[in-house]
């Protein structure tokens, strides 16, 4: 065993360092679930999350709007994109991870997941929002139209009734807990929706082009204007973060205020 | 895991699974009618119903654009780089309308196989470049594959 363990490489080693993370990642999973260890390690995350996000939106929206090149077709009105993907992706990865928070909750009844849930819903629904407006604003001058019933267009207009139906249900119960349950179904249904909306660009014809950033593929744009548009994305995913931590916190301090915890910090 | 536990997981995998399978099934029964347009080779063979509403789409063939001398007729042909069809329309087009550009027409299909189009929107692609680069894809296009390659970004 300690000769695997010196010489790595070994299968041996490897397994043991799969058994290793297994257990800690169960490990960080446990204390997920508990709100004062969330309340606690997160206070200090807050204003670097918040910095992050001030510098990542006036960086990326500075180069996008004003350095990245216009567009040999479009001009200057492809520079929607900028806000138009970052907020597309970022409805459908909210609803992936509210949909996973809402399993957690079925299956383990933890609390936070739960509340977690409650909390992506309408941040998420206010993306797809974001992203349905500047679409339409992107359509007009571009394709000629503000709205077509296209599969993309479509599906994407299906995610936000999806999360007004799951924002219903998480409060429509006397019970807390049964609402909860009942979003959480109802998200996992609408999972569904999600590879619909990836690859309606692909499986049916539509007005909407398909993907410019590919996972699998080099990015069929110019880099100068590639760079604002992955800052853009990764901006607004630490944005999301810093949402979802804070309304998080307030469940948390909601829910546990009779905890002697809760009272300590609300004392002080 | 907790039986109890497992038991919900698979429930909950199984309602996924079953959820995803009807759907699927129902998207591709339904695939004719999510299409939002139909192709020149679909019109072309025939499956297109004349004298109802429908869309076409397809590439715009360069120098098929026919304007009218007076007024703001114009027809040109579309192309799906199989099939042909020819598409007149009368209104303003979008600012996007390019020969070789995408365009998806609504309108109707006439007897002699012309496609009135009642409204024109312009599709376009997923490529974003600076017209600099455009226009050095274009020359290196027309000096040989080579110079292509070497153009690119």
């Amino acid at each position: 065993m300690s000769d695997a363990l010196c010489f790595g490489g070994g299968v041996k080693t490897q397994l043991i360092a799969v058994v290793v993370m297994w257990q800690w990642l169960k490990q960080l999973y446990h204390r997920l679930g508990s709100p004062k260890w969330f309340y606690e390690i997160t206070t200090g995350w807050i204003p670097w999350l918040a910095v992050l996000s001030v510098i990542g939106t006036v960086v990326g929206l500075v180069l996008g709007l004003l350095y990245a090149p216009a567009d040999y077709l479009q001009g200057n009105s492809f520079r929607i994109i900028y806000i138009h993907v970052p907020a597309a992706i970022l409805a459908q990865s909210a609803f992936m991870m509210m949909a996973v928070a809402g399993a957690v909750y079925l299956i383990w009844r933890m609390k936070m997941a739960a509340w977690v849930a409650k909390v992506i819903a309408p941040i998420g629904a206010s993306f797809c929002l974001i992203a349905l407006l500047t679409g339409a604003i992107w359509g007009k001058p571009t394709w000629g139209t503000w709205w077509v019933w296209d599969a993309r267009l479509t599906s994407m207009l299906l995610l936000l009734f999806l999360y007004f139906g799951v924002m219903a249900l998480q409060q429509a119960m006397e019970s807390e807990d049964s609402s909860y349950r009942a979003g959480a179904i109802l998200s996992l249904v609408g999972l569904v929706n999600i590879p619909i909306i990836k690859y309606s660009v692909e499986w049916w014809n539509t007005l909407h082009q398909p993907a410019t950033l590919k996972l699998t593929e080099k990015p069929s744009m110019h880099p100068d204007m590639l760079i604002p548009l992955l800052i853009m994305i990764v901006t607004t995913y630490v944005f999301f973060a810093l949402l979802v931590i804070l309304r998080t916190r307030n469940e948390i301090l909601w829910h546990e205020r009779k905890r002697s915890w809760v009272k300590q910090i609300l004392e002080s | 895991m907790h039986p109890k536990r497992k038991k919900r997981l698979t429930l909950i995998l199984f309602m996924v699974l079953g959820v995803s399978t009807a759907v699927g099934l129902l998207m591709y029964s339904l695939s004719q009618n999510i299409n939002l347009f139909m192709t020149p080779t679909q019109i072309a063979s025939g499956e297109a119903p004349v004298g109802r509403t429908i869309r076409a789409g397809g590439l715009v063939e360069p120098g098929s654009v026919v304007r009218d001398d007076s007024g703001l007729g114009v027809r040109f042909v579309v192309s799906d780089g199989m099939s042909e069809v020819t598409i007149a329309y009368e209104g303003i087009l979008p600012d996007l309308f390019r020969e070789g550009q995408g365009i998806v027409a609504m309108g109707k299909l006439g007897e002699d196989g012309v496609f009135v189009a009642s409204e024109v929107l312009a599709k376009h692609d997923e490529n974003y470049m600076p017209p600099e680069v455009k226009d050095a894809l274009e020359k290196a296009h027309q000096n040989g594959k080579q110079a292509l390659e070497e153009a690119r970004y």
